[in-house]
């Protein structure tokens, strides 16, 4: 078992998270070998982009069996987290079905843009780890078009146009729909946190 | 936030951490020479600031490619923003939005009202080689989001510079139009400035450059007077 990895799930936009995780005095590393994902401490899986992009790279890397299995903390960032969910309405694909339910599109109106772009609160509904120390004022940055639903995993809520999740857990595997390391000091926060989960 | 090289303002990372610790919400980073001179910014000061930053940032100025994107995102900046390379090579915003999605492919648009209606201009970095582009705002506003544009950052280069406040009629124009992100830029010369986009144009976010550089506002002091005028912002 070693330390903090993230998925390089071939996407661009690896190193604001990296550089997160450094300001935090850890050095995360980037794999999408199988055997090591397996032995880190802790797994983070970003994602920007497409989910049918995402989940094309994670299979053919075989990396969605290996996902599955983990059973070490897993942090799911923005389309990190939708990608743990059964199914997305982006593309229409299938993701990695960990979590139960299907991504959404948030409709967008003028009144209400999308993607949804912008620093927002959270409402939390249980009183999850990952959320310690952090109180109703914290906000975090969100950019996203694709939403997931409100569910029994769902700890915090947020609201833009519709409620969604914001922050995600069922057991090792937590997700959360904003950018942590984007979110100055409260992301900050939620990515301390999570480092300190086991 | 804007940064731009007409005149030095100061070193980038000092200035970069200033607004972060001030409650900037996003800094955006302009090299204004760099399509004019044909020629890209040096990039090595992006993976400098994405060390220090811990709020989103955006680079502007130069990205012909997708591969001059994927330099500047794999070095930590959120999101590219283009502007007379799409006016050019309009394919570039739907290349870049396919390839990494709309969320990081903002289109800026430096807008002047002319008698044939509002037009968008091209090379403002240089006022030797500023021409019209030959395309009207409005159309240019859907065409950019049909394209797959994932903001638009609205310059109105005739309030832009002169601090009596953003263009909120030709703001609220772009906005009957765009359903994306919209970010008013230019004019920003008071606090009540920014109230009256976010009020009565309806923009999702303000950029200002010289009032901040200048310290004539102050990031703090700006966020409390739009709380206290209704206006949810971050603190």
């Amino acid at each position: 078992m070693s330390g903090t990895l993230i998925i390089d799930s071939g996407g661009a936009n690896l190193a604001s998270l990296q550089f997160a995780l450094e300001r935090l005095g850890v050095a995360a590393r980037v794999s999408a070998e199988a055997r090591e994902i397996a032995a880190a401490d802790r797994v983070v899986l970003p994602g920007v982009g497409s989910a049918a992009d995402a989940m094309q790279r994670l299979r053919a890397a075989g990396l969605a069996e290996v996902l599955r299995r983990l059973t070490q903390p897993v942090l799911g960032i923005c389309l990190g987290m939708q990608l743990l969910f059964e199914r997305s309405a982006e593309g229409d694909t299938e993701c990695l079905g960990i979590l139960p339910g299907t991504v959404r599109r948030l409709e967008p109106s003028t009144a209400r843009p999308v993607p949804h772009m912008g620093w927002n609160r959270l409402q939390a509904l249980t009183d999850d780890a990952l959320l310690k120390g952090l109180g109703t004022e914290a906000y975090f940055y969100f950019v996203h078009g694709y939403a997931v639903p409100l569910g029994p995993f769902t700890c915090a809520q947020t609201h833009y146009g519709e409620d969604f999740s914001a922050v995600v857990r069922q057991g090792n595997f937590c997700g959360v729909q904003f950018h942590p390391e984007r979110s100055a000091a409260s992301g900050a926060r939620v990515l301390e946190n999570f480092l300190g989960l086991r | 936030m804007r940064f731009r090289d007409h005149r030095v303002v100061g070193d980038i990372m000092t200035l970069a951490q200033r607004y972060r610790d001030e409650g900037a919400d996003e800094l955006v980073f302009y090299d204004i020479t760099a399509s004019p001179q044909g020629r890209s910014v040096d990039r090595s000061w992006v993976q400098r600031i994405a060390r220090v930053l811990d709020i989103p940032f955006c680079v502007a100025g130069g990205i012909r490619s997708v591969a001059d994107a994927e330099t500047v995102l794999n070095a930590g900046a959120e999101k590219i923003s283009i502007n007379s390379p799409a006016l050019s090579d309009p394919n570039l915003i739907d290349a870049l939005s396919r390839r990494f999605g709309a969320q990081c492919v903002v289109v800026g648009i430096d807008s002047e009202r002319t008698a044939a209606g509002y037009r968008a201009f091209q090379f403002t970095g240089d006022p030797g080689r500023t021409r019209e582009s030959g395309r009207d705002v409005l159309e240019w506003v859907r065409e950019v989001q049909e394209r797959g544009a994932g903001e638009i950052v609205l310059n109105c280069m005739g309030s832009d510079g002169v601090r009596q406040g953003y263009d909120i009629e030709q703001l609220q124009a772009v906005r009957a139009v765009c359903r994306v992100p919209l970010v008013a830029s230019g004019g920003a010369g008071a606090i009540e400035h920014f109230s009256a986009a976010f009020r009565d144009a309806g923009v999702d976010a303000a950029l200002a450059a010289s009032v901040f550089h200048n310290g004539v506002i102050a990031i703090g002091a700006l966020k409390q007077a739009l709380r206290s005028a209704g206006i949810e912002v971050r603190p």
